[in-house]
């Protein structure tokens, strides 16, 4: 236990997330209308996450009376733990939704893979932070990208998909503290490929990553190190091209297939897979500038937009609070993250700093993809929108990790 | 560039997400109709469709009202089902059965529970309606057809089609659309614009209230009355002169236009192509490939029109100056109109034939002598031809007539170029396409085309598209049906013809469909009749032609007759165009024995030769 240095805690970080969390609720009162019919005292998803909310304020003040050795000295403990969590699910979980991702105890359900991403960013910083590391190192590659498959490995098998993405995420982090740019570099490449590959077809793609490269090659033909590097990425790409191609056409199943492909217009579903999408879409437009007004929206009140108290719910933002709500929410994310990242820089503990950026990280991943797959521009992933989204354990995890944050920072100038 | 990146991703992903908010919701918003929102009812308000009247304000169609019982499950009570039963005259197993079909539809949403109910058991319903919770009464309507006849000008409606429903967004599923006649050619105007109420509605279907107030609902706009230009009495006298009998009689006003009566035969009841039996009826009647009710031969019936087709050859060769009224050309029953060629005629030999008396006569000759000379006016056949067709088609022939009827035909009117093509490197003459000069050969017209070339010579060289309707409730018809056209030959010339005319009722052809104080001018035809039968080309007897119209000055009545394998046009064509004149212009018919001779005729027999005998005889 330590001393809560009250005047350090970035208290505009906590009032911004407060309002976060305030506006969810407001939200998940309004599109969950329907349960409330009954009785506004009954477990409804309302009460539910007023009643997480609270105890998320609970965990806010108990993390701050920690002490920062508590979290150096227990990381590696409480990662076990988390990765014995997801193992355990194969035993005692439950599925839901075709996932095997929660324990349910009494009626509570708890999801650990929402706990394992706050625990595996005290993991990765522990690990980072040790003198012996050194990102640049193939060991401490090795051993940083370990960290994240370990949990990755056991999603996959869930399997749960957005949270692989968000684990994946991390290799953001590994690319700010020093990750040589050739695999960021290949990570990009492989994104756009990927997308390209879909869109355009293989053979296209290929010729202009060749076009490319004798472009490249043109205007850097005295030096012989690019002329080489030229032609291994060229062939890394080929190579990932016809992968994708195939593995798009025969190990993905339809369904996948239809997700890409109604994000990337190439096909038009509005009564199956795109019906979510399309629903969504409706919302933000029946919103218009201003929206239609608290507890007025007629998609949301309607409950048309499926998951629209969960995944869905920046759509009834969109559509009770129109594009100045909706952008207002988008900018407090914004302010939030940019806030979050320039104090990062300032820590000198470099425990705390790469903890931040893996904040960061993880909240800006469930950012881009949640409100990226509402508004339409990124295919149907679930994952819930951070402090928004309805969800217990989402809820708390998310304070959890943005508490260790704050506790962090509040120590950022004194030394220990 | 490692320090800025991560803040370069945020701030990047944030502005191309509000930069999309604005594109969903400011500007593509139209792209997301309300429509789509199924969040929002749309109901319709229907204004009632158009009544039709005649030309002298008889009612020919309206609406009739018809109750559809709806039930929703969940409201069900225990009710006294006995009575129920009893007041909807059905028994208790179907009553069970038709609750249990509605509760596996939805239990919450309305469905059809009884359909179509008669006004008199909605009368007695209604009364006890309150004591059955869960049901309710939706009131639809239906067009009812007043009169036996005039069904393939009126057409009839039916629900809409996929294909329609794609073209016009205008209509919905289960909406009703004009089919054909009139129905169709007005559909705008008879069915109005339709209203429409939103509501708010949750997922399960539940209205909830008005959608905002009800600031986008819009009120329908209010169907318009039609008045045809057809005299329903006359139309339904035709209908009695064509018993038995198959063709078209078609009557102008020559002054205006208009329609009189378009008379198909044979006809059925337009009732039967509404209500539940609709589809039933319309493969009946598409099946009698004999009579072919369905078939307007008037409108879409392509034949030679015969004899009557000299008077145009008769006026293009006086504008061409081949001739004039005094012109002799003798015939000798026939004539040779190119070497080993010979073109027979029924004028006695030594005969020397006057326009006046050609006509009357109707000798072959004498038009085909003047059709060839016509076309070798020109120092090439190719340009004569092409000269001859565009006075041809100055009558309206070889085209649709643009009138107002979805049905219709362009008949046929060669030129040099349709001549190239069966006989190519200039290997024919004039002479080759010497029928045309008495309207056989290639020439094909429809009967109201014979109708409307009936009110051009009347009218002595001009007409107005024929058309349908005469008055539209707070609107206007169609300009085009009032533009005079006028034909490519002078009107001075159109007397010399219409005393030919004159003279075929008075010492000609057609001198049994005389009328006392009237005067008629008119002219037989009798078009050979070639169909196939089982592939093989046979001759069937000739179609009895008469064009006609009255009075001789100021006409107020053109007629044209077309009665299949009828043979002489002068048996049955020219009688029955006779008595609708006489109706027309008086009233009442007095010359009983004509009108009898024609109600009793009967060509049912000869409409079955062709299935029923091997070898038959034609032309008796």
């Amino acid at each position: 236990m330590s001393e809560v240095n009250i005047k350090k805690i970035d208290w505009l970080s906590v009032f911004i997330l407060s309002i976060l969390i305030a506006l969810g609720l407001g939200n998940i009162f309004s599109s969950s209308q329907i349960y409330l019919l009954d009785s506004v005292f009954s477990f409804n998803p309302f009460t539910k996450q007023l009643f997480f909310a609270i105890i998320s304020v609970f965990i806010f003040f108990f993390v701050q009376i920690l002490s920062i050795n508590f979290f150096l000295k227990y990381s590696s403990i409480l990662y076990i733990l988390s990765i014995l969590s997801l193992i355990g699910l194969f035993v005692f979980g439950n599925e839901v939704n075709g996932a095997l991702a929660w324990y349910k105890i009494n009626g509570f359900s708890i999801q650990p893979s929402e706990f394992a991403k706050p625990i595996t960013a005290l993991a990765l910083a522990k690990y980072l932070s040790d003198i012996n590391s050194n990102i640049k190192t193939i060991k401490t590659q090795f051993y940083s990208f370990l960290i994240i498959l370990i949990p990755i490995t056991l999603i996959i098998l869930q399997p749960d998909p957005g949270t692989i993405i968000i684990f994946l995420s991390f290799i953001l982090v590994f690319y700010k503290i020093g990750l040589p740019s050739i695999y960021m570099n290949l990570f990009v490449g492989f994104i756009i490929l990927f997308f390209a590959t879909i869109l355009l077809t293989p053979k296209n793609v290929i010729l202009f990553i060749i076009a490319s490269m004798i472009i490249f090659l043109f205007l850097n033909k005295k030096n012989k190190k690019v002329v080489k590097k030229t032609f291994i990425y060229g062939l890394i790409f080929s190579v990932f091209v016809f992968s994708v191609d195939f593995i798009f056409n025969n190990i993905f199943e339809e369904r996948h297939r239809n997700r890409f492909n109604i994000v990337m217009g190439i096909k038009q579903d509005n009564q199956g897979i795109g019906y979510n999408t399309n629903q969504s879409r409706i919302a933000f437009a029946s919103g218009g500038l201003t929206g239609e007004g608290f507890l007025k929206g007629s998609q949301t009140r309607g409950n048309f937009v499926p998951e629209q108290h969960t995944d869905y719910i920046f759509s009834t933002v969109g559509e009770e609070w129109g594009f100045l709500g909706a952008s207002f929410i988008i900018l407090l994310y914004t302010f939030l993250m940019l806030r979050i990242t320039k104090r990062a820089e300032l820590q000198r503990n470099l425990f705390s700093k790469i903890y931040s950026y893996s904040a960061v990280t993880i909240i800006f991943s469930h950012f881009f993809i949640n409100i990226g797959m509402v508004i339409g521009l990124v295919p149907t992933i679930g994952i819930p929108l951070p402090f928004l989204s309805y969800g217990g354990s989402s809820l708390m995890a998310f304070v959890l990790l943005f508490s260790i944050y704050i506790k962090l920072d509040s120590e950022r100038t004194s030394k220990w | 560039m490692k320090n800025k990146f991560l803040p370069f991703l945020i701030v990047t992903t944030s502005i191309i997400f509000i930069l999309r908010l604005f594109w969903v919701q400011i500007i593509n918003i139209n792209d997301v109709k309300l429509s789509n929102k199924n969040s929002v009812e749309k109901i319709y308000n229907y204004p009632e469709r158009g009544y039709i009247f005649d030309r002298n304000n008889k009612l020919l169609v309206e609406n009739e009202p018809f109750y559809d019982l709806m039930i929703v499950p969940s409201k069900l009570k225990s009710i006294d089902t006995i009575e129920f039963c009893k007041i909807l005259k059905i028994d208790k197993k179907l009553f069970i059965d038709k609750i249990k079909k509605a509760k596996n539809y939805s239990r919450i949403k309305p469905s059809v529970f009884l359909s179509q109910i008669s006004k008199k058991d909605y009368a007695i319903l209604q009364e006890k309606l309150w004591k059955y919770e869960g049901f309710s009464v939706t009131k639809k309507s239906n067009r009812n057809y007043l009169l036996n006849s005039a069904s393939n000008i009126l057409g009839y409606i039916s629900e809409v089609n996929d294909y329609e429903i794609k073209d016009d967004s205008y209509y919905e599923s289960g909406e009703l659309i004009g089919r054909q006649g009139i129905e169709k050619a007005y559909e705008e105007k008879l069915r109005g614009v339709k209203g429409v109420s939103y509501f708010q509605k949750d997922n399960f279907n539940r209205i909830t209230g008005r959608y905002k107030d009800g600031i986008y609902d819009t009120i329908f706009k209010p169907a318009k009355d039609i008045n045809l230009t057809i005299d329903v009495d006359l139309q339904i006298y035709g209908d009695s002169l064509m018993i038995n009998k198959f063709g078209s009689i078609i009557a102008i006003e020559p002054e205006s236009g208009e329609i009189l009566s378009l008379i198909n035969a044979p006809n059925f009841d337009p009732n039967l192509l509404i209500g539940r039996n609709r589809s039933k009826n319309y493969i009946k009647l598409k099946n009698d490939t004999i009579g072919k009710p369905l078939f307007d031969r008037g409108l879409q019936g392509q034949y030679p029109p015969g004899s009557t087709f000299k008077l145009i050859n008769g006026l293009i060769a006086l504008e061409e100056n081949i001739i004039t009224s005094n012109t002799k050309i003798s015939c000798n029953e026939g004539h040779y109109y190119s070497k080993n060629r010979f073109m027979r005629c029924h004028c006695e030999p030594g005969t020397s034939n006057d326009l006046n008396k050609a006509i009357y006569n109707s000798c072959n000759t004498y038009f085909a002598t003047i059709y060839k000379n016509t076309l070798n006016k020109y120092s090439s056949s190719k340009e004569g031809m092409n000269n001859w067709k565009n006075h041809v088609e100055s009558f309206g022939l070889g085209n649709y007539l643009g009138y107002d009827h979805p049905l219709g035909r362009p008949g046929l009117i060669p030129d040099a170029k349709y001549y190239d093509k069966w006989y190519p490197n200039n290997r024919w003459r004039a002479a080759t396409t010497i029928s045309n000069g008495i309207g056989q050969g290639e020439i094909l017209t429809t009967p109201i085309q014979l109708a409307n070339i009936t009110a051009i010579i009347a009218n002595r060289g001009w007409y107005k598209t024929p058309h349908l309707v005469k008055k539209i409730s707070n609107d206007s018809i169609n300009s085009k049906f009032l533009d005079k056209k006028h034909t490519s030959i002078k009107s001075v010339h159109y007397e010399k013809i219409i005393n030919g005319m004159f003279d075929v009722i008075e010492k000609g052809t057609a001198q049994n469909s005389k009328i006392k104080g009237i005067e008629i001018a008119g002219k037989t035809g009798t078009a050979e009749n070639f169909i196939k039968i089982n592939g093989k080309r046979s001759q069937l007897t000739d179609h009895s032609i008469f064009i006609g119209f009255a009075p001789k000055e100021n006409p107020k009545i053109a007629i044209a007759v077309f009665i299949e394998n009828g043979y002489w046009g002068t048996r049955w064509a020219a009688p029955i165009a006779s008595l609708m004149m006489e109706k027309y212009l008086k009233k009442e018919v007095k010359r009983k024995y004509l009108e009898n001779y024609i109600l009793n005729g009967n060509l049912m027999e000869e409409y079955l030769k062709p299935y029923t005998k091997n070898n038959f005889s034609i032309n008796e």
